[in-house]
């Protein structure tokens, strides 16, 4: 079988099955407490959720139609209040940017909350290279830098592991004697970044929105070392996607209320802070400086390709828990970033160039669009999934060796008198010893008994019972 | 709406594998007055390319079934997969290409039915005669998500004297079937398929029923491979079957 099948599909099938386990029931817990909160709180026929997730949607394609317009508001907005804007092209300028401005602060440490637009342009391990310690203070990255690892979720990086594989990781850097209690773990992360925190010279954080209208930044967290990270630093730099905008405040009404249910089935999240430029004067702590850097790095292109809904994603994780493929192979699967349906869009999308390395991931979905029922922002994700395969196969790509060839099956399919034929003859495939069968069928018969085929049987059936009357009979 | 007269289109499973699913679409249509003609020259909706990402070929075997089925009637399916493909999926397949065949595709694409969903908004038949003592699984296949499908079907099984429907846990997860996914994926597609059958197995249903051909067949298919196998009926089965134990004026 491993000879034929996708790569994709091997690594699933190697994982260790506690893995399996943990990445099995993490994301179907956060599905089903999703589905019922929002049931919950939106009562009613026809589903008061999907009004509200079809809204939600308009407002962030409407927002990506002008998206031009509001990056110019939010850019005068934030520098009316404060706050330095850059812009920058890819990862590269992103991160030299940030370097930038640590360099012109003379700063040495960072302290970071967690954020996919620096897991994209993996700012941590630039920084490093430069000499830069960047401490991740959300527990689930803190761990994840720890190990040395990648996150495999979007929402809950360490969705793949158990505690007694946190709780060696702790033994093993110090923290502490082997201890599972999950409290126990928390309170030595805790006693560890309170120290760091006080040490740092700069915060970095992403942002979940920015306004266009007040250039309120807006952070969702629920462990609070967001305000760890702003409260004892001088300088704030956000590492914000262009595509995180909303034209006013009034649609964060309507986006906080879908994030945090549908990412992690609260209400609201514990701490959500808007935060409106650097510390006023009347203010006695907070950031003297605050920067916000508007990260391209090849969105600018898919908002100008057939894929463009992606940019409407808001990063909650529902599409990774409800998803049966994400179930089974767990994020690192995605070999990406962003992992799940999203990240089957989101990653060769922006591989730009190298498209063709990740053409296999929008294959590895059965197309069932859990995902888009279950989106916030309604992302037509199966669509997307079905253009990319297009694509993929037109630059090349190269599927699993056991795809059956569909120039053969077009040929049988719109030649009517070819497919009766086919009809017919296809009696003779189980008379066909197994080596000679198609690949496809060999692979399909690993699994499955197959029925038995009946080609033809329905058209001759109809075609007698509707035999006009011999001439006399009546 | 008075019964019109309809075009079956039989799927190219039921071609090759499922006649009976076929048979029974054609005496269930019937039974409710339907004229039902079968265009003899179809073949396939097109979403085995449509789905393997060959447009191309996609593009060529639509276009065949937009030939074939030109004529004004409506389309009844005994497939929510096909029926996505012929109302949605059609409509993906041919953005960017000349408005003919935009044209012909959305018209198309507006008078086809899933037969469920034919039976109750089409029709607007919401219960269904005759007799059958089954306790029977639904499976919602994924296509019927954003449709009436599920719910037309459930309305009908629901509604025969007899019947009793039992819900499937985790019954929003695919059965991993796919397609060429199931080809191209074969372990992952078994592990979902695998669940599937857990469900339904604790539900300890006398069948499973599904408006999809595609799916019992890998689920069934999947369950007999692996020693625990499980009876599969297709909607159209179904409601046949509850026909046949009707009373003769029901009947005719």
């Amino acid at each position: 079988m491993s000879r034929h099948q996708e790569p994709f599909d091997s690594f699933a099938a190697a994982q260790s099955e506690s893995r399996r386990t943990a990445v099995r029931l993490g994301s179907k817990a956060g599905h089903e407490k999703r589905t019922e909160v929002l049931n919950r709180d939106y009562p009613g026929s026809p589903s008061r959720v999907d009004s509200l997730r079809r809204l939600a949607g308009e407002i962030k394609q409407h927002t990506l139609d002008h998206l031009d317009l509001y990056l110019e508001r939010a850019q005068a907005r934030l520098e009316a209040n404060g706050a330095k804007v850059h812009f920058a092209a890819d990862a590269d300028e992103a991160c030299r940017t940030v370097l930038g401005i640590l360099q012109s602060r003379g700063a040495k440490r960072v302290v970071k909350t967690k954020s996919m637009a620096t897991e994209e342009i993996e700012l941590g391990a630039f920084l490093e290279r430069e000499g830069i310690e960047s401490l991740e203070t959300d527990l689930g990255e803190f761990i994840v830098q720890l190990d040395a690892d990648k996150p495999s979720h979007i929402v809950k990086p360490i969705m793949h592991k158990d505690r007694r594989e946190v709780a060696r990781t702790f033994e093993g850097h110090g923290l502490g004697a082997y201890d599972d209690t999950p409290e126990v773990i928390t309170r030595r992360a805790r006693e560890h970044l309170r120290r760091k925190y006080l040490e740092a010279d700069v915060g970095i954080t992403g942002a979940n929105f920015i306004s266009a209208e007040s250039g309120r930044l807006v952070l969702v967290t629920n462990e609070g070392n967001s305000r760890f990270c702003l409260a004892a630093t001088r300088c704030h730099i956000a590492l914000v996607g262009i595509e995180k905008l909303v034209p006013r405040d009034r649609d964060l009404g309507v986006l906080l209320n879908l994030l945090a249910r549908s990412a992690t089935g609260q209400a609201l999240s514990v701490y959500t802070e808007f935060i409106t430029g650097p510390r006023a004067a009347s203010q006695p702590d907070g950031p003297d400086e605050m920067h916000v850097i508007f990260v391209d790095n090849g969105r600018s292109e898919i908002l100008a390709g057939d894929c463009r809904e992606i940019l409407r994603c808001i990063r909650c994780g529902a599409c990774l828990n409800v998803c049966p493929v994400y179930r089974q192979s767990s994020g690192h699967a995605y070999r990406g970033v962003y992992s799940g349906p999203v990240g089957a869009v989101l990653t060769p999308l922006l591989a730009g160039e190298g498209f063709n390395h990740f053409a296999d991931l929008p294959r590895a979905s059965s197309l069932c669009g859990a995902c888009n029922e279950v989106c916030p922002v309604d992302i037509p994700i199966p669509d997307l999934l079905l253009r990319l395969r297009d694509r993929g196969k037109r630059a090349g790509a190269k599927p699993a060796a056991a795809a059956p060839s569909m120039k053969t099956f077009a040929r049988l399919a719109s030649r009517s008198a070819t497919w009766r034929r086919a009809l017919r003859a296809g009696r003779l495939l189980g008379l066909l010893p197994g080596p000679l069968r198609p690949r496809a069928l060999r692979v399909w018969s690993e699994n499955h008994v197959l029925p038995p085929w009946r080609g033809g049987a329905f058209r001759e059936w109809f075609a007698k019972r509707n035999r006009p009357p011999v001439d006399g009979a009546v | 709406m008075k019964a019109p007269r309809v075009q079956l289109m039989a799927t190219c499973l039921a071609d090759a594998f499922f006649d009976d699913v076929a048979r029974a679409t054609v005496e269930v249509l019937e039974h409710l007055g339907c004229e039902v003609s079968f265009p003899e020259d179809q073949t396939c909706c097109s979403q085995p390319a449509f789905n393997s990402g060959d447009w191309p070929a996609a593009r060529q075997v639509a276009r065949h079934c937009l030939r074939v089925f030109n004529d004004a009637a409506p389309v009844v399916v005994p497939s929510g997969s096909c029926a996505r493909m012929v109302s949605h999926g059609a409509l993906v397949l041919f953005e960017g290409e000349p408005e003919v065949d935009r044209t012909q595709a959305a018209e198309l694409a507006q008078r086809t039915w899933e037969l469920g969903d034919f039976v109750v908004r089409g029709l607007g038949v919401v219960r269904w005669p005759g007799r059958l003592g089954m306790r029977l699984a639904f499976h919602r296949s994924c296509h019927s998500r954003g449709t009436a499908y599920a719910e037309g079907a459930l309305t009908l099984l629901r509604s025969i004297d007899g019947v009793e429907v039992v819900e499937i846990g985790e019954g929003e997860q695919c059965c991993g079937f796919g397609g060429t996914f199931s080809v191209g994926f074969p372990q992952i597609s078994r592990g979902m398929g695998t669940l599937k059958i857990d469900h339904v197995l604790a539900t300890a249903p006398d069948a499973l029923v599904s408006a999809d051909s595609s799916c019992l067949m890998h689920i069934s298919g999947l369950a007999d491979r692996t020693g625990r196998p499980l009876r599969a009926l297709h909607l159209a089965q179904v409601l046949r079957d509850a026909l046949r134990a009707a009373s003769p004026e029901v009947r005719a």
